[in-house]
């Protein structure tokens, strides 16, 4: 079977974002940027069912502007057999968008298996794979721990509320990853020579003929209320001293 | 129109942050309904009935809602949805799973995560791990919303709204149940606790969280968190991780215990009312918001602290 693996390009993780004093959006200059982590684990997971013989092919797909290219070629590195770039004029495409382009791609290349990040962390929405399955009428398996293929079908063990729930999906299915499902690999130097061979092919929103046209309208983008530090205390009695006086005791 | 608001639940009890998720709302100026979606979940919809603000509680009971699956569930919302011009859900396992499938079948873009209520139409989000917060506006003829419920009080209780039976929608057949594997606790829960305890790496393993975290947390009569960190060592379950992909809780009295403070983690904890941290490293990020600071061994403190809890409690 085939897998598709939606990979966003987004802020690394490590860097502390700075909010532009004109409410207009984040710094986004010559900031550092990587695959989203959670998409790093859903490439994990499709190589790993590539290695076992389950899947024959991983196709990284990602939505985005110029650059968009590097997080494929990262997939290409890790081990994905070939990319698919739909180029956007700006970055920031919403979930919504991405779910009807990414339907698109489905229909052309026709997996058995999507497997997505449960959430980006620039946007936090954590709507793209939900609203992928929708589009397509396929069943979901989201903030998957653990991913099991059988016959015609994919047993998916999710990470819930209070603990843990496993579903059967029928095939073809969406699978979206939680932190824990794998960790994901480096890509070795030889890989990523390799990579630069791989293929990546382009197409556009307006090929595969899907309005991206913005549904929110972001008014504003701001500074969250800060928090400044308080006091060190010296000693366990302190403390409780000091509970009591601001009354959460 | 009205608004409609997913209970959060489990048949036999309805969770607290179904009153918070209320309020946020109300707060669009709509009648709201709640509906109860599960298998012999009237207990569920009689609690709700008695919220504050609800109009009415739609109850769907049927085997086919048993685990709330989000083919079956999202199925049934849409089927519900013409009444409605905004269907609202708690930003829980749940509602994250089949909200936003509710969204795409109605061909409208979502709005995840609300952490306030600017205008019927216009609500504000926080971005990159609560880095940014973002003001937007939705023209959709359908708002489809979750709420994060850390940001809302949770609306009284005194009402008798009435409790109305609707019809099972059809069945998609993709997907199965095949068990779970739910922790029982006496403690309270996390995403609703007014006061919390949370253990980071430092603890260094399963026995030691046990041992040393527990007893605090039940001396104070506190449920227990996590960093992602112990979470991934397998010293906590999955579920008590707080943070940005983890819960995001606002109690009064959250302390941190051996947690660094990376961003992800202040994500699902800085809004809480008074932070405690203890760490050895004095230098730890999580001391630039903590109320209270203990530099140290948390070996030597943690037991201390339980004691003088106990005493002053006693
Ligand atoms: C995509 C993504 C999502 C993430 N989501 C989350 C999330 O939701 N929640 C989350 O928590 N993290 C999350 N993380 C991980 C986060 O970046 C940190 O790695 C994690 O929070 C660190 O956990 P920690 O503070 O327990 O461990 P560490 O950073 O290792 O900190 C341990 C602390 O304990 C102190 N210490 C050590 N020994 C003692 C002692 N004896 N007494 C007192 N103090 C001691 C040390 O000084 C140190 O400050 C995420 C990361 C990524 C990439
Ligand atoms: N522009 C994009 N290109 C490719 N995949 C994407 C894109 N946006 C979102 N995704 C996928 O959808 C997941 C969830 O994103 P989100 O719904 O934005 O939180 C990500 O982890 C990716 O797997």
């Amino acid at each position: 079977m085939k897998i598709l693996v939606p990979v966003k390009r987004v802020v690394d993780y490590n860097v502390k974002i700075r909010v532009k004093a004109d409410g207009s959006g984040v710094e986004l200059t010559n900031i550092k940027m990587s695959m989203n982590p959670f998409d790093e684990i859903a490439v994990e997971e499709a190589l790993r069912l590539k290695e076992a013989g389950t899947a024959t092919e991983v196709v990284a797909v990602s939505v985005g502007p110029a650059k968009t290219d590097e997080t494929i070629r990262t997939a290409l590195a890790m081990g994905a057999d070939r990319g698919i770039w739909v180029k956007t004029e700006e970055a920031g495409i919403e979930p919504l968008a991405v779910a009807k382009l990414l339907k698109k791609i489905v229909e052309q290349e026709g997996p058995a298996l999507v497997i997505l990040g449960k959430q980006a962390i620039d946007d936090d929405c954590n709507q793209t794979g939900q609203m992928l399955a929708a589009l397509l009428g396929w069943p979901q398996g989201t903030f998957a721990s653990k991913v099991a293929p059988a016959d015609g079908t994919v047993e998916v063990t999710r990470e819930i509320d209070g603990g843990l729930q496993t579903v059967s999906l029928n095939l073809p299915a969406i699978v979206t990853t939680d932190l824990r499902l794998n960790e994901p690999r480096y890509a070795s130097l030889p890989n990523i020579m390799k990579a630069k061979k791989k293929p990546i092919a382009e197409t556009t929103p307006a090929e595969l003929g899907v309005d991206i046209a913005p549904r929110l309208a972001v008014l504003s983008t701001t500074e969250p209320a800060g928090r400044s530090g308080g006091i060190k205390v010296a000693s366990a009695t302190e403390l409780v001293d000091n509970l009591k006086k601001a009354g959460v005791l | 129109m009205a608004t409609l608001l997913l209970a959060e639940h489990d048949d036999a009890t309805l969770n607290p942050v179904t009153a918070r998720a209320l309020t946020a709302a109300l707060a669009l100026g709509a009648p709201v309904h709640v509906l109860v979606v599960g298998a012999g979940a009237d207990a569920a919809a009689q609690a709700a009935a008695k919220l504050d603000g609800v109009a009415e509680v739609l109850l769907a009971d049927a085997p086919l809602y048993a685990h709330r699956l989000a083919e079956p569930v999202a199925a049934l919302i849409v089927s519900l949805a013409g009444d409605y011009d905004a269907i609202l859900a708690p930003s829980t396992a749940v509602g994250k799973n089949v909200l936003p499938r509710v969204a795409a079948l109605l061909d409208v873009m979502q709005v995840s995560d609300i952490i306030k209520v600017v205008a019927p139409d216009t609500f504000e989000r926080p971005i990159y791990a609560g880095n940014a917060i973002q003001t937007v506006r939705s023209g959709e003829a359908t708002k489809v919303i979750t709420v994060r419920t850390a940001s809302f009080a949770a609306a009284g209780e005194g009402n008798s709204a009435a409790v109305r039976p609707v019809a099972v929608a059809a069945d998609p057949a993709l997907s199965r149940f095949k068990g779970e594997d739910i922790a029982q606790s006496d403690r309270p829960e996390l995403a609703s606790a007014r006061l919390i305890v949370s253990g980071g790496r430092a603890l260094g393993s399963q026995e030691n969280f046990h041992a040393v975290i527990e007893p605090l947390a039940d001396a104070l009569g506190a449920a227990v968190g996590a960093s992602r960190a112990a979470v991934d060592a397998g010293y906590a379950p999955n579920d008590w991780q707080v943070g940005q992909t983890g819960k995001v809780v606002a109690p009064d009295l959250y302390v941190a215990v051996g947690i660094s403070g990376a961003i992800q983690h202040l994500a699902g904890m800085k809004d809480s009312k008074v932070i405690v941290a203890i760490n050895k490293d004095e230098d730890a990020p999580i001391f630039q918001i903590a109320d209270f600071g203990l530099v140290g061994d948390l070996f030597q403190i943690v037991p201390e602290l339980t004691a003088e809890i106990a005493k002053a409690k006693g």
